[in-house]
């Protein structure tokens, strides 16, 4: 890519990217970078790899869960630990 | 969180103790792995947990619902938890100015390793894991905050923007740029994998 960095098509990519992996860019503009990454093989990677990173950390999403201690303490600070089995 | 459609903020802002103990139920995990992603830290997150929710229950009769109820929730826990990195670590507290996108600038020396080819397990082994959790903490602070908000809690841009008090324009910048930082750090890890598999 450092290589590429010089290249106008790239630089107006990187802007890009995170809108067109979300799914918010507008058609004209997907076309675009869809037909740039065909012949460029670095930007092809780093489009694939800022997915990948984004659905790697998506996985990790619901963690930790809040330990049971930790919710026993906040409801006994809030006092109103004796409407935990009613709430 | 989606806690408006089972709670009344009326009740709520009348003092109920049961409707204010349903939104503690509704929402405390939310709250306390907001605080955790962002300190890094089980006790901080707690402490911030138990402050969200004492400040909350002292400011909901003045609620004025300009925003919704978990946003301001969530703003209440992000400026506690900001706070309170602040506090431990003055000397390390990192904060990003809100500049334009510099491509040039974000492209410099990219790592280019296609680790997508990596067999599943290894993306989320125990020690991916740890490393998928520094990599978060290591990021200036502000752009921190937005990655959490948005790609682990899954908040819109637009709520992201009224909790954090800033533009979804700064949202969109700060978010690219976590995400292009995070891809960084996850190519030359998980090159890293790639190389040592090539080895053996």
């Amino acid at each position: 890519m450092s290589e590429h960095s010089h290249s106008p098509n790239c630089k107006v990519l990187l802007g890009s990217l995170s809108d067109y992996i979300d799914g918010d860019l507008q058609a004209e503009l997907c076309a675009q970078i869809e037909e740039h990454i065909k012949n460029c093989e670095n930007c092809r990677i780093v489009v694939n790899t800022l997915r990948k990173t984004v659905e790697i950390y998506a996985q990790t999403a619901g963690e930790p869960d809040m330990p049971e201690d930790v919710r026993e303490r906040l409801y006994a600070k809030l006092k109103i630990d004796d409407l935990l089995h009613h709430a | 969180m989606e806690p408006e459609n089972s709670i009344s903020i009326e009740a709520l802002k009348s003092g109920s103790r049961e409707v204010f103990a349903r939104l503690v139920e509704v929402t405390s995990g939310h709250v306390y792995r907001v605080a955790l992603r962002i300190l890094g830290d089980e006790q901080d997150a707690e402490d911030v947990l138990q402050e969200t929710y004492i400040k909350a229950f002292r400011a909901l009769p003045g609620f004025e619902g300009r925003s919704s109820l978990t946003t301001w929730l969530y703003r209440i826990a992000v400026n506690e938890a900001l706070m309170l990195a602040r506090k431990r670590k003055p000397e390390v507290a990192t904060v990003e100015q809100d500049q334009p996108f510099d491509p040039e600038g974000e492209s410099a020396e990219m790592e280019i390793v296609d680790f997508c080819c990596l067999p599943e397990g290894e993306f989320l082994s125990n020690e991916a894991r740890r490393f998928l959790d520094q990599a978060v903490m290591q990021l200036p602070e502000n752009l921190r905050v937005v990655f959490v908000m948005r790609d682990l809690e899954g908040l819109p841009v637009q709520e992201t923007a009224e909790a954090l008090g800033i533009s979804e324009s700064n949202v969109k910048t700060r978010l690219l740029r976590a995400r292009l930082r995070l891809r960084q750090q996850l190519s030359v890890y998980y090159g890293e994998r790639i190389a040592e598999g090539n080895r053996r």
